[in-house]
């Protein structure tokens, strides 16, 4: 069985993505759990990569390893959290719970036996990751939820605010 | 050489799935409620890697838009819910959801 680049590459990401998600769910401190996210988004991105969305790959790392990772860990920090005493589900909750979970999963799994296994033969365009054109798609068929979704982000920079606010009772 | 040429669709899905599934399972398993934000972000990435691998696989670039998009809603998400999660924790002392059971019938 001879293994190209791509799949050890292929398998080795997406065996990083699984482990490190577990163990975001069962690590007790909330910051390893934070920390082992950063490493699935990464595998993540590497995925992008193989993919030829260089684009995408790129703003992934910017904004969840630079932005959102940087937002859960503030949060961590200022509710000092940072310890391992944390109260748990009843056992028969958690175990019902990983039984649910993995229902699902080999549910969608499931749904994909029998299906012919696709790869793509002939030669495509391998360029539709790169900047420009995605920036030509974003700025002409997707120019008005483009500009919804600054409307979006004000409003939930207003929210964030507001909700963050201490409020004062005014009497 | 795209990997989409090499792997096939198949594999990206049942990832995918992998993935979708802890996510949903954290969710579940965990009272924490920055763990149960987290294993949110987890089924958002797991739905991206399947966008991007469709859109590879067709080649084209409005799934990549989309998921972009999708970049761009989860990250004012993140920023709502941990805000919100700052009031529960200054009213509660707390962040466990168990807490949050007043609308609970």
């Amino acid at each position: 069985m001879n293994l190209t680049v791509t799949e050890i590459l292929f398998g080795i990401l997406s065996l990083m993505a699984i482990v490190s998600g577990i163990s975001v769910i069962f690590s007790r401190n909330p910051v390893f759990s934070v920390l082992y996210l950063i490493i699935t988004f990464f595998s993540i991105a590497g995925h992008y990569i193989l993919l030829n969305a260089q684009f995408l790959a790129a703003v992934h790392i910017i904004v969840y390893a630079g932005a959102i990772m940087v937002l859960f860990l503030f949060v961590i920090m200022m509710l000092n959290l940072n310890k391992e005493t944390e109260p748990t589900k009843p056992v028969w909750v958690q175990f019902a719970a990983v039984i649910a979970g993995g229902v699902l999963m080999i549910t969608l799994i499931g749904s994909l036996k029998g299906a012919e296994t696709i790869t793509m033969a002939q030669p495509q365009n391998s360029e539709i990751g790169l900047v420009g054109n995605l920036g030509k798609v974003l700025f002409s068929d997707f120019l008005v939820p483009f500009e919804l979704s600054s409307v979006l982000f004000l409003s939930a920079m207003v929210g964030a605010v507001l909700l963050g606010k201490k409020h004062t009772v005014q009497s | 050489m795209s990997a989409i040429q090499i792997i096939p669709l198949n594999w990206y899905i049942t990832l995918s799935a992998i993935l979708f599934g802890m996510g949903v399972m954290g969710v579940l398993f965990r009272r924490n409620t920055i763990i149960i934000l987290m294993c949110i972000e987890l089924m958002l990435n797991a739905v991206n890697l399947l966008l991007v691998a469709f859109s590879a696989h067709h080649s084209n670039a409005q799934a990549q838009v989309f998921v972009f998009f999708i970049m761009a809603v989860a990250a004012a998400e993140v920023a709502v819910g941990l805000a919100i999660l700052m009031m529960i924790y200054r009213n509660t002392k707390s962040t466990d959801v168990n807490f949050l059971n007043k609308l609970k019938w």
